[in-house]
């Protein structure tokens, strides 16, 4: 085969995505319905993230992948080196450095800042679609905003439970009007959602959607006042670079069941570690 | 020497489509989700009376499956040639148009463009306003995309206060002056003070 | 120390060769070529250009030899392939009554005008393993039929007597384009023309356990095959800017129509319905499903009773007969979760002490010391 056009897609296909995340942008948090192409990796992989990428980027740009928040999971890597090859741009590790920052279910740890944008791989875009099946229900949920079936479930949560009981793809409401699915980022990470610098776009292909949070949106994990929405994490510190306030993977270590917590965002391990900061098992790893 | 007409229609588009059109579109993105800031956007260089910016809006967004409603005073055979040879957009009425071009007085009146529906909010049109000033003074803005508060010159108040007011419907608006745009999507209240 | 699954690029890499290594099987045993797979494995390549969405008999071998012979592989192949192409226009209609026919059938008459042609089918063999295959050789000749002329539909018999529903006249002239699925979102719900189209590109799989659900009571429609005709016909574009009609070629498709019980509504007299099917290449069991799918999902427009069968239900149907996009949300359970599980194991953990908490708070105080 010859070689590709600049990020893959065709023109006609970048400008039909394009004209869906500006609508997107325009109207926060509702779900753009766009002629999702076939990608060549499978649906399901990030084919939304993709498309939603390939759009978006400039030759000028530098290009993170993180999947897990890690940069070396292999799907992260797959996803780059399928940019290198047919955009040419830079890529990095460094999330201060990065002009586009593609990611499945995670939120960066280090602050994003203007003029960055963050994609998110979504699987399902729809926050009723565990409620309510049909796309004809859901589509008319939303325009009436008639969201009581989605407080419904959670109250249900709490009645059961004594708390909600959605630890990830925890649904919110965007600046007053359309709930939303975050894709499945921990609820951890909600917070980020809200008022952030960076404009954020949400991709999925399978689906055929597209999503936006604007700059500094006001974005509300959906609770109750006398259950407020709590971010919750491992009661632990990272043991490589000691920090207690980062999002962490339990890993097990060896057949006994002992475990270590290490942070999810690889970058954010690693500059700390770089600047000295030390964890309980970092002395061992000499 | 001037041209010949279809030469000039030949003319003023990209030199590097792929490339041109990647920056392009990232400046409408950045002016959208940031109302009341401003951006160059270059490379085109359309038939007078359409501004550099409102033409690389054109290459960058419009082709066969974008109808487009040309305004009063911007429907001229030379952009019309322009605009067919460089984007293939067919030329329709104000009302099935998906996108809009012209001066603010010549779009009057602007209900009727489409602002969507309830189920498909989306399908609502973008109206490229052509201004003569654009700068951060003027009605002030809040909302989505702005951090505290934004000015920008806007033709009048009113019309994009009623806009606002029937989110998540309404319509978007795309302002050009010369290279330079700003965008105002209808999440944007907008006030006189 | 630990390192979770990482280090990906060389992995990926290494999986890679080891897949090619694998693919190629025994180095001793010959190689099999894309005209072997394209002559020899007929029915898996007019799947693959069935589901692919592409008539090309070259690439679709190409693709199961890449796939492994994995057929829903290959699918995926030729759809990735096949959304790069650039598109110069719409063929016009083809026009199934002037197929070149290699097999047709029908069930509700004995004989109908132009005969039973029953082409090179697997109908009445005996399902007897031919050992003799496994050794090469030529198969014995088959005799040559003369050359068939083209043949009315059956179901236009029953039209002239206002028996079977009418067919919508076609109107080239101010007909709207049909929809186009793979250039704009699924939109619900759907005109049948997009429906057609989704079950055109859809799982035969799929649509087999569909059609089989409606035979044995899950939203029954009594249907006979009227006819099933395979053979080929030629496809035509229309140049408007110079008033010509321009032949590209021909394709091998597999049209069923079935004939349908209709008793009547309030408005309607007693009268046949149709359900149509159309598959690129020989596809023969895809087509008679897709028929009964289609008259399935037609139960609003006739005014019968929806009995909440899978079948019938339009969305259920179209959201999920596409093979390459179930298949990739499937498979994908199997990237990296981890983050949302811990998530998730600390929710249950949390839960679980709170359960507990609550337990020993109920022990009474006795046992308590006792303890």
């Amino acid at each position: 085969m010859n070689d590709y056009n600049f990020a893959y897609l065709d023109e006609g296909t970048k400008r039909m995505i394009r004209r869906a995340i500006l609508k997107a942008v325009a109207v926060p948090g509702y779900q753009v319905p766009f002629a999702s192409r076939e990608m060549p990796m499978p649906y399901g992989w990030g084919t939304g993230g993709v498309q939603v990428t390939a759009a978006c980027l400039r030759p000028d740009d530098r290009l993170k992948v993180i999947d897990q928040g890690a940069d070396d999971t292999t799907n992260a890597v797959s996803i780059r080196k399928f940019f290198q090859r047919t955009a040419r741009v830079a890529t990095t590790e460094r999330t201060g450095d990065a002009t586009i920052i593609q990611t499945r279910h995670r939120i960066p740890e280090a602050p994003l800042s203007e003029g960055q944008i963050l994609v998110y791989q979504v699987p399902i875009p729809e926050p009723l679609r565990f409620l309510e099946p049909r796309e004809t229900e859901t589509r008319r949920m939303h325009a009436l905003q008639e969201y009581g079936l989605m407080h419904l479930k959670l109250y249900e949560d709490i009645a059961r439970h004594g708390e909600i009981a959605t630890s990830y793809a925890y649904p919110v409401q965007v600046s007053g009007r359309y709930v939303m699915d975050p894709s499945p980022i921990p609820k951890f990470d909600n917070p980020k959602l809200s008022n952030c610098p960076a404009l954020q776009l949400f991709g999925a292909g399978r689906e055929q959607r597209i999503y936006a949070v604007p700059p500094y949106t006001q974005v509300i994990s959906l609770d109750f006042e006398d259950h407020p929405f709590v971010a919750t994490k491992a009661p632990h510190a990272c043991d490589l670079c000691g920090d207690d306030g980062s999002y962490l993977d339990e890993v097990i270590t060896d057949d006994a069941g002992r475990r270590m917590f290490i942070c999810s965002d690889t970058d954010h391990c690693n500059s700390r570690r770089a600047a000295g900061h030390v964890g309980a098992l970092t002395g061992d790893a000499a | 020497m001037t041209n010949s007409a279809p030469d000039r229609a030949l003319s003023g588009g990209f030199s590097d489509m792929p490339v041109e059109a990647a920056q392009g579109f990232r400046s409408v993105l950045d002016a959208l989700s940031r109302p009341g800031s401003i951006v160059r956007l270059n490379g085109a260089t359309p038939p007078a009376p359409m501004s550099p910016a409102a033409g690389a809006v054109a290459l960058v967004l419009l082709d066969n499956t974008t109808p487009l409603y040309l305004a009063p005073g911007h429907d001229t055979p030379a952009l019309c040639a322009w605009i067919a040879f460089h984007t293939g957009a067919p030329l329709v009425s104000a009302e099935t148009a998906m996108f809009a071009l012209g001066t603010w007085p010549a779009l009057q009146p602007v209900s009727r463009f489409a602002i969507g529906t309830a189920d498909y909010p989306d399908r609502a049109a973008t109206l490229i306003v052509e201004t003569d000033r654009l700068d951060s003074s003027g009605g002030r803005l809040h909302g989505p995309g702005i951090e505290t508060s934004a000015r920008l010159s806007l033709p009048e108040i009113a019309a994009f206060r009623a806009n606002h007011a029937r989110f998540p419907l309404g319509f978007d608006t795309l302002f050009t002056c010369g290279d330079r745009l700003a965008g105002l999507p209808r999440s944007t209240q907008v006030e006189s003070d | 120390m630990y390192v979770a699954v990482k280090g990906g690029e060389r992995a990926i890499d290494n999986a890679h060769a080891f897949l090619a290594e694998a693919r190629r099987g025994d180095p001793t045993v010959p190689e099999l070529t894309v005209p072997q797979i394209r002559e020899q494995m007929a029915l898996a390549v007019a799947r693959v250009m069935a589901e692919g969405s592409l008539y090309d008999a070259d690439l679709a071998a190409l693709a199961i030899k890449q796939a492994r012979g994995d057929l829903i592989e290959a699918i995926f192949l030729i759809r990735a392939y096949r959304t790069t192409l650039p598109r110069f226009g719409s063929s016009r209609p083809v026009d199934t009554g002037t197929m070149a026919v290699v097999r047709r059938v029908s069930a509700t008459f004995k004989d109908v005008p132009g005969g039973q042609v029953l082409g090179p089918t697997f109908d009445y063999t005996h399902r007897l393993l031919d050992f003799a295959l496994a050794a090469e050789g030529a198969p014995p000749k088959a005799p040559k039929a003369e050359t068939l002329g083209p043949m009315p539909r059956v179901g236009e018999h029953l039209d002239r007597e206002g028996l079977i529903e009418p067919e919508p006249a076609p109107d080239p002239a101010c007909a709207p384009p049909p929809p186009d699925l793979t250039r704009t979102p699924l939109e619900l719900p759907a005109e049948r023309a997009l429906r057609l189209q989704a079950l055109a590109r859809g799982d035969e799989g799929f649509l087999l356990s569909l059609a089989y659900s409606s035979q044995r009571g899950y939203g029954r429609t009594h249907p006979f095959v009227g006819e099933l005709r395979i053979g080929e016909v030629m496809v035509e574009v229309e140049i408007p800017e110079l008033g010509l009609t321009i032949a590209l070629g021909s394709i091998t498709v597999t049209e069923c129509e079935t004939v349908n019980q209709f008793t009547g509504s309030k408005t309607q007299p007693a009268q046949f319905t149709r359900g149509y099917g159309l598959v690129m290449g020989h596809s023969e069991r895809k087509a008679i499903a897709m028929s009964l799918v289609d008259r399935a999902l037609r139960w609003q427009e006739l005014g019968e009773e929806s009995t909440g069968a899978p079948v019938q239900d339009a969305e259920f149907v179209l959201m999920h007969a596409d093979n390459i996009q179930a298949t990739g949300f499937l498979e994908h359970i199997k990237l990296p979760h981890y983050v949302d599980f811990q998530s998730e194991l600390e929710l249950v953990r949390r839960l679980r002490a709170a359960a507990h908490d609550h337990e020993s708070k109920q022990v009474p105080e006795g046992q308590e010391a006792a303890e």
